[in-house]
């Protein structure tokens, strides 16, 4: 059964499959009920993270039980319905698929037996039902009606979110089996009042109850057998189910009875006097059904036993009443095209069963004996009618009821002499006759139940609703009698005075009543409008203001922001743990004089990179300098090598660009006050920094080092990689998944470089070719400058590049034992077409060399990955190495372990993602690119492969 | 020792803060360069400083009290790789935005 709901929920199928479905479910759930009764609540439990407290756990007990009942039954009559009421046009299987979707979402709802299940169901209910009321998403009432839904009741979802995760702090588990037997644990808490609160957000939304009723008359642009089954008979009752189903553990306090029967009264009042003042079917039973809604929370607010009872009762009875009277409309919707009550009228004549049946139902949502309604509205008056002793509760409950019940005969009057009686419709286009049985069977059988409910309550309802009441109140249930006539008393005469006081309202002022659309006075303050009015301010005119404060569109100062904070943040954290520093112990003067160059360096690149950018360059080249022999001198051979190496393609790369850039001549400097401001500013913020990285990188250097994970590589690295240059080992060996992941960010950066340099648009100054080149240009006798330029250097570079390549090989093959390994090869490669590029051009180097970047970045990832895959398939983990030494004629012993091959791969990514950077910013020189702004063809020539 | 690669960090550090200030491209991209040879070298200093001992294993016996500290090596070598990859994109998307805005302001707007 539990398995069948879940696969259930994500079938997609029509009308058969999701007949079928809830078909079956209903009958499974009721083959459920001996077991039920015997066992107090099944609980089948599936572990996810129960050190956590999260399991999967199902629970059915009485009240879930009936609810189970309520959704499939109901929602077996809805498909059936449905199926003559959705139009050929509409997508039905869509349709179908929702509405299953949802009665999964609802039975797990009140099956779920753990708490964060039960807020997740919630959502989930709440998003299928945003899915259901826009349905017809071309109209636009729809879908304002649907959002209105969606942010209202996923708000109470939040709400719940909270709540019960502050319920399961309060108790210690999230298992709804220990919440409820935890006595007055959650009342005790000093965390009770906002988990209440949250709480009945949460319930109040979903059920529609003051102030959150507006969502739910708008949402009755759903087709109907949605609102018929979601906003009548079960979505709603979810807020009054979860009220129910912590009443024990919740409901024993001044602030619950409070809120909750005085938010249920005013919901109650509001509501049938609202449905009454309505000219559109649906949107009386909308009210009505707020009313209503109204009516089940005071129950439950009231905290007696008797009243607790009478609110599972009253949910049942509602939910088939008012089941039955959604289907009704529809059907007159169907039949004479219109809801509106001013232009129905007579239709008894024309429909004498449809008539008869929702006649008796609005009978039964009036109230009136020998329904169902009678039964839970006798039990309602009669808790309101319970001596209290605080003296406004004691007259404000008994005489809220009665007028609520007024106002209720009153519109159920309205509903059936509007529509059924009065003279027969204007003969129009269509003559409204009676529907397909089928059509009318649901219906029918809905009317049935709540006749028999209402004649013969003790047999046709009595145990189950005992069983329900058993899972709330516990065994010690209150005596309650279910008959229909408990002889005369006070409870009665506020039925009479309810039944003939509808009628005396609604005679004298049916005519005007007839014309009226919403209520009068009040019907400005919409609470629809508000809401709108209050969407529109957070979404749109706050949060533009808050940018405004609070943003900024400029680098500058987000950069100074995030500088400024950082330096707080480590400012804060390390101010209480420095500690008292050591002098130095010792100094180096050889470091000493280098980080005197490295430090002046940095300092000049740093003044010079506005006007010299040249001069900037070679600078930071300095301080990179200094930092490579820093790394040689604190044994770190591989560092020193390739930073050397970056340093030098970086220089190469930056060279490239600075063609690009605009000229830029110092000027005399007649600075304002506020560029001084801002540079003094700066320099502050940048020597609080400078300070703040020297002091603690001093405070760790002269501490002693804790206890780290070092000592296992280096004693694993021989024996388990098969190295001895431990960097290396770990880069390709225990840390090769982190590797992986950063060439293949190398090869995507190459990538989006290449990708950015492809619509690459100077700007107009720098389109024209600059002196330099022109100079090279010139023709000076006979022959191009160009052709004697550097000849010699370049005669050495075309030597060089055998012995270049050979250097890479070498550092690849030595990388495992010896500084060297991938990383460095590569860059060394790349550096050996560079030179070729620098000595002869880049047209010279194309015509004689095949180079394909592409190619070499995707071999190599693939390679990478492969080798990485071998070790999978042998059983290993990813990137698991194997390694030996292998004797090469001529070369001697060299290490071959796999690792070798994965370092392979990362040597090709890196020559290939170098090379492919360097060329195609190299290349942007010789083409001969439209400057920016100038007309631009959708779809250009590819004249070269690197354009 | 240890004060002289404190104050080099910090030197580094100081100039790098200060170009990423700047509101010229080619600053920050200089800028950040100066930060991450600080960031690079205080990752090092992290396994502490130690002069003349051996990075490359004796394959006989293995004290790790003789080896400098291999995982913050391989911290940097990742961090210098990433480094160039990060200026060469940098230096691209500045390019780029050069030719767009006919201007090297880090907004793209000339003030």
């Amino acid at each position: 059964m539990l398995a069948f709901v879940f696969q259930a929920r994500f079938q997609h199928g029509a009308f058969t499959l999701t007949g079928t479905v809830s078909g079956l479910l209903f009958v499974l759930t009721i083959l459920l009920f001996p077991q039920v009764v015997e066992a107090g609540a099944l609980v089948y439990r599936i572990g996810w993270i129960p050190e956590l407290g999260l399991n999967l756990t199902i629970r059915m007990d009485g009240l879930a039980w009936l609810f189970c009942v309520l959704i499939t039954f109901i929602g077996f009559l809805v498909v059936l319905y449905a199926r003559y009421y959705m139009s050929p046009k509409d997508r039905i299987a869509r349709f179908y698929a929702l509405l299953l979707a949802f009665m999964g979402s609802m039975l797990g709802l009140v099956l779920a037996g753990n708490l964060i299940q039960l807020a997740i169901f919630w959502e989930m209910t709440s998003l299928v039902s945003f899915l259901l009321i826009g349905y017809w998403y071309h109209r636009s009432d729809a879908r304002d009606g649907a959002r209105m839904a969606l942010i209202v009741t996923g708000m109470g979802g939040l709400a719940l979110f909270v709540a019960m995760v502050l319920v399961g702090h309060i108790v210690g588990s999230y298992e709804l089996d220990v919440v409820l037997a935890s006595g007055s644990m959650l009342v005790e808490s000093p965390l009770y009042p906002v988990t209440l609160v949250l709480f009945l957000l949460a319930a109040f939304t979903k059920s529609a109850q003051f102030p959150f009723q507006f969502w739910l008359p708008n949402a009755m642009t759903a087709p109907t057998p949605v609102s018929a089954y979601l906003h009548s008979a079960t979505m709603v009752k979810a807020g009054v189910f979860l009220l129910t189903r912590f009443w024990p553990v919740m409901s024993d306090s001044e602030l619950w009875f409070v809120i909750v029967t005085y938010g249920g009264l005013i919901t109650l009042i509001f509501g049938a006097a609202a449905a009454l003042f309505q000219r559109d079917l649906k949107g009386l039973l909308a009210y009505s059904t707020i009313s209503h809604l109204g009516l089940i929370t005071t129950l439950l607010g009231m905290g007696t036993p008797l009243a607790a009872v009478a609110a599972i009762f009253h949910i049942a009875n509602h939910a088939t009443f008012k089941a039955s009277l959604f289907m009704a409309v529809g059907i007159i919707d169907h039949e004479t095209g219109t809801r509106d009550v001013r232009k129905l009228s007579g239709l008894l004549k024309l429909m004498p069963f449809t008539g008869t049946f929702a006649i008796i139902a609005s009978a039964a949502m009036a109230g009136v004996p020998l329904l169902n309604g009678f039964l839970s509205k006798e039990m309602f008056f009669t808790e309101t009618a319970e001596f209290h002793p605080n003296v406004f509760v004691n007259y404000s409950l008994p005489i809220g009821a009665t007028i609520a019940g007024m106002l209720s005969v009153a519109y159920s009057v309205k509903f059936v002499h509007g529509v059924f009686f009065g003279p027969p419709l204007a003969p129009g286009d269509k003559v409204p006759h009676e529907p397909p049985a089928l059509m009318r069977r649901p219906m029918e059988l809905l009317v049935i139940l709540c006749l028999a409910v209402g004649i013969i309550p003790g047999i046709t309802i009595g145990p189950f609703l005992a069983e329900a009441v058993t899972a709330v109140l516990g065994p010690e249930k209150p005596y309650y009698s279910l008959s229909v006539w408990h002889g005369f008393n006070l409870p009665l005469l506020m039925s009479v005075i309810a039944l003939v006081g509808g009628v005396i309202i609604y005679i004298p002022y049916y005519r005007q009543l007839r014309d009226i659309d919403g209520i009068p006075f009040i019907n400005r303050l919409r609470g629809q409008r508000i809401f709108e009015r209050l969407l529109l301010n957070a979404t749109n005119r706050w949060a533009r203001d808050f940018i405004k404060i609070f943003g900024t569109q400029r680098l500058q100062p987000q950069i100074f922001i995030v500088v400024a904070f950082a330096l707080a943040a480590g400012g804060f954290a390390g101010w209480a743990r420095m500690g008292n520093l050591p002098l130095p112990s010792s100094f180096d003067p050889v470091l000493g004089l280098v980080w005197l160059l490295g430090g002046i360096s940095a300092i000049a690149a740093a003044q010079q990179a506005k006007f010299h950018r040249l001069a900037a360059m070679i600078l930071m080249g300095g301080a990179g300098l200094a930092t490579c022999i820093t790394f040689a001198w604190l044994s770190a051979p591989d560092l020193a090598l390739t930073q050397l190496l970056a340093e030098i393609a970086t220089t190469v790369l930056i060279l490239l660009g600075l063609r690009w850039l605009p000229k830029r001549l110092p000027v005399a400097d007649d600075l304002t006050a506020k560029v001084r401001f801002r540079r003094l500013r700066d320099v502050t913020l940048a020597l609080l920094v400078g300070m703040g990285t020297a002091l603690a990188s001093y405070a760790i250097m002269t501490r002693t080092a804790p206890e780290g994970i070092s000592d296992y590589f280096l004693k694993n690295a021989y024996s388990e990689g098969g190295g001895t240059n431990v960097v290396n080992v770990m880069l390709v060996d225990f840390r090769g998944f982190d590797t992986m992941g950063e060439i293949t960010v190398l090869g995507v950066v190459a990538l989006t470089v290449f990708g950015l340099l492809r619509r690459f648009r100077p700007a107009e100054d720098s389109v024209g070719r600059p002196e330099q080149q022109r100079l090279l240009d010139n023709v000076d006798g006979g022959q191009r400058v160009a052709d004697d330029f550097l000849r010699i250097p370049a005669l050495i570079m075309s030597w060089m590049f055998p012995v270049v390549i050979v250097i890479a090989v070498y550092m690849l093959l030595r990388g495992h034992d010896l500084p060297g390994g991938g990383f460095v090869a590569g860059i060394i490669m790349s550096l050996a077409f560079i030179l070729q590029y620098l000595a002869h051009g880049t047209r010279w180097v194309e015509d004689r060399l095949r180079i394909l970047p592409m190619q070499w970045i995707g071999w190599g990832l693939l390679l990478a990955m492969l080798t990485g895959l071998g070790a999978v398939v042998l059983g290993s983990p990813f990137l698991t190495s194997a390694f030996t030494y292998a004797d090469l004629p001529l070369i001697g012993k060299v290490p071959m372990a796999t690792a070798l091959i994965f370092d392979l791969g990362v040597f090709a990514l890196v020559v290939g993602a170098t090379v492919l950077m360097l060329i195609a910013l190299a290349h942007q020189s010789i083409r001969r690119p439209r400057p920016a702004g100038a007309a631009r063809p959708r779809l250009r020539e590819e004249t070269t492969k690197w354009n | 020792m240890e004060l002289i690669l404190a104050i080099a960090i910090g030197v580094l550090a100081a100039s790098g803060v200060y170009l990423l200030l700047r509101p010229r491209t080619f600053q920050v991209i200089i800028g950040l360069s100066l930060v991450s040879y600080a960031v690079n070298l205080f990752i090092l200093a992290m396994g502490r400083l130690r002069m003349d001992a051996a990075p490359i294993l004796d394959r006989s016996a293995v004290n790790p009290g003789d080896y400098t500290d291999p995982v913050p090596q391989a911290l940097v070598l990742t961090a210098i790789v990433i480094g160039f990859a990060m200026t060469a994109l940098f230096l691209v998307v500045l390019l780029a935005a050069r030719g767009l805005t006919g201007n090297d302001h880090v907004d793209g707007r000339l003030d």
